[in-house]
């Protein structure tokens, strides 16, 4: 996965940033007294300016403690870290930590402080404009996908997990800080708000080009988000440290064979995106169109389904051909649970979303939220049996 | 996936947690809040009826020349004034001691005389009060600073106590993110800790308070002056109607700082929560 981003993220940003710089950590050990074993021993790791490298392992293992001393929340007992070209193990660690965006889990916002000033903290310290940060508030709202005129003034507590988690990410990038640590973000909350999250994160991503150190216990989330996963063992031990893509193909131990699980061709399915496989079109309605004519259009097409579409070209429904024929027009009734992909999600994604509905696929949306056609869980299931046969042969 | 895909999933959220979170917590709010609001705006007319219905009976009973002095506009004002001011200094003090001594027991490297410091601060209020002010007396002298010693010590406890359970009760997962994004350790305590822990402080203030002006009556013991001296002249000289005239003032100023105390509660808790 060279290319982690492999659709067109934004129109402002065609091509991928790196505003990144790199980690390197250099033979750090914690010990706790008292404790005979290091809780972190003796690790050395580099990581590349503006990668997303996933942590995983089981817990105890030492992860989140090496994750906290990248911003000394926990001071190494020995060894060095270095941002950049620059020794930070002796930095004052408040001044360090303000050039590092910190995300932990459910965001931990302030619940007495609205959704801007938690988002407008670190700027504050820094000692910005006021006009300044205002804009820069209202940026990043917008850029986690919360309108800032609406979420601006409201409290945490008025938040649904899902947008809490958005505006911790918000304050984290906040003041522009090359490197984003994050410590089991998306554990709180359900799993299909984690999906979309996890999708936003790879957009965001692919807009800003962070160094990214994420934590997390579960390996597929590391598979969809990584560039880089480091698999650790007790001791912050590092047992292999590539990209998804050789870690399923090639576990260096039995230990990462064993973490990776036995579902490792379908797990081949949360790297393989929607927009590798050649889609289906559909036969599409707009609202307020004759029913009569939609059926017709779906029936010389072999098509089952009809996508209903708004005036602006949006997919709003997609009901079956029978169902449509007992009408006279298309109704503008918006289906809540349209089951819908983007471009950029996983084909493990895509299965979820499939399983979820009755139509056995889904509709995938482009760029400004346009049909780009349908998915099948029959191609899906093509793509499970093509890996399956290449592994064998 | 496309910017403008982001924006529509996370709009999209809104239509079910309406049914769910902030739209009920939203219509929840203001209700709670009312409730509370009433109930601040009850207690005060029942401290006021309760004056009026006190003036209306001294104006009209038959009372012997003691009484009538005793419970003359100006004693009453002097000895209102006194109780009150015992209050009001003593109430201070414990201010400036328990609340920055209940914050520097919650620092990490002051954690370990916990123990020491809340043990103390019971036996203070453990102790019969009456005994205390006594005992202090005999080491202190006689009056007014001896009587706000004496208070001090007794009323301490629920201030130092709330201070640092209120503290205690912050997620440290907030402070953590406080810390990871930079904030001074003296930034999370003032913006984050003690914001968030204001509520549970200010009620130990409050019960501080109304102990205090209950526990103050017996500074009339030890020369201290105050309301409490109605009712020891009361019960020395069978006075009744002096004896319940104290009472029912003490009564009154309880009811009425404990009001007061509820006001800043209510003012003074942060929005969000």
């Amino acid at each position: 996965m060279s290319d982690p981003v492999p659709t067109p993220v934004a129109p402002a940003a065609p091509e991928r940033r790196v505003s990144g710089v790199p980690i390197r950590l250099e033979h750090v050990t914690k010990r706790y007294p008292g404790q005979d074993r290091p809780a972190v021993d003796d690790v050395s790791l580099e990581i590349a300016a503006g990668e997303t490298v996933m942590f995983v392992g089981p817990s105890g293992c030492g992860k989140t403690t090496l994750l906290k001393m990248i911003n000394r929340l926990i001071e190494p007992t020995s060894g060095r870290i270095f941002l950049g070209d620059e020794d930070v193990t002796n930095q004052d660690p408040d001044r360090l930590r303000r050039r590092i965006g910190y995300v932990i889990q459910a965001g931990g916002l302030f619940p007495h402080m609205t959704v801007a000033t938690n988002v407008g903290m670190v700027p504050r310290m820094l000692g910005w404009e006021k006009p300044r940060i205002a804009e820069r508030i209202d940026e990043l709202l917008d850029l986690v996908g919360l309108d800032p005129d609406v979420y601006r003034d409201r409290y945490p507590r008025e938040l649904s997990g899902g947008q809490q988690q958005r505006v911790g990410v918000a304050r984290a990038l906040a003041a522009d800080p090359p490197v984003l640590l994050m410590d089991e973000p998306f554990g709180a909350v359900d799993p299909i708000t984690r999906h979309r999250l996890q999708d936003e994160l790879i957009a965001i991503q692919g807009e800003i080009g962070k160094t990214i150190v994420f934590v997390t216990h579960d390996f597929d989330e590391a598979l969809k988000l990584g560039d880089r996963i480091v698999v650790f063992d007790v001791g912050a031990r590092i047992v292999q440290y590539d990209t998804p893509e050789a870690i399923l193909a090639d576990p260096a131990e039995e230990y990462v064979a064993k973490f990776v699980g036995a579902g490792a061709t379908l797990k081949q399915l949360t790297l393989t995106r929607v927009n590798s496989l050649e889609l289906r079109p559909a036969t599409t309605a707009t609202v307020g169109e004759a029913a009569a004519a939609a059926v017709a259009r779906a029936r010389a097409a072999g098509d089952e389904l009809i996508v209903v579409l708004d005036r602006r070209g949006r997919p709003i429904s997609w009901p079956t051909v029978a169902e449509v024929s007992r009408m006279t027009t298309i109704p503008a009734t918006v289906d809540e649970k349209l089951p819908v992909v983007g471009l950029g999600s996983t084909l493990s994604d895509a299965l979820d979303t499939m399983l979820a509905a009755s139509q056995g696929g889904a509709v995938v949306l482009g760029r400004r939220d346009r049909l780009a056609g349908v998915v099948t869980v029959e191609m899906i299931m093509d793509v499970v049996q093509r890996t399956r046969q290449e592994a064998a042969g | 996936m496309s910017a403008t895909q982001i924006r529509r999933d996370a709009a999209e959220e809104v239509p079910d947690e309406a049914a769910l979170g902030p739209g009920a917590s939203r219509a929840g709010r203001p209700s709670r809040r009312s409730g509370e609001w009433r109930a601040l705006v009850i207690q005060p007319v029942l401290v006021v009826l309760g004056v009026l219905a006190f003036v209306l009976w001294r104006a009209t009973a038959t009372l012997s020349e003691t009484e009538a002095r005793q419970l003359g506009a100006a004693a009453l004002w002097d000895s209102t004034l006194r109780h009150l001011s015992l209050t009001a200094v003593a109430a201070a003090i414990v201010l400036l001691i328990a609340i920055p001594l209940g914050v520097a027991l919650t620092r990490p490297a002051l954690r370990r005389f916990t123990p020491v410091v809340i043990g103390l601060a019971n036996v203070g209020q453990a102790a019969p009060a009456i005994g205390l002010f006594v005992l202090l007396a005999m080491w202190l002298g006689f009056g007014f600073w001896t009587t706000v010693v004496a208070l001090v010590v007794y009323s301490a406890l629920p201030v130092l106590r709330n201070t640092m359970v209120g503290i205690q009760g912050v997620d440290p997962r907030l402070v953590e993110a406080g810390r990871g994004m930079g904030m001074s350790g003296l930034a999370v305590l003032l913006r984050v800790e003690l914001p968030l822990a204001a509520p549970v402080i200010l009620a130990g203030v409050r019960t501080a308070l109304v102990l205090l002006v209950g526990t103050a009556t017996l500074a009339t013991f030890i020369a201290g002056g105050g309301l409490g001296v109605l009712i020891n002249t009361g019960i020395t000289l069978s006075l009744d109607s002096l004896l319940i005239s104290g009472a029912v003032l003490v009564a009154l100023l309880a009811l009425a700082v404990d009001w007061l105390g509820r006001v800043v509660e209510y003012v003074a808790r942060p929005k969000g929560l």
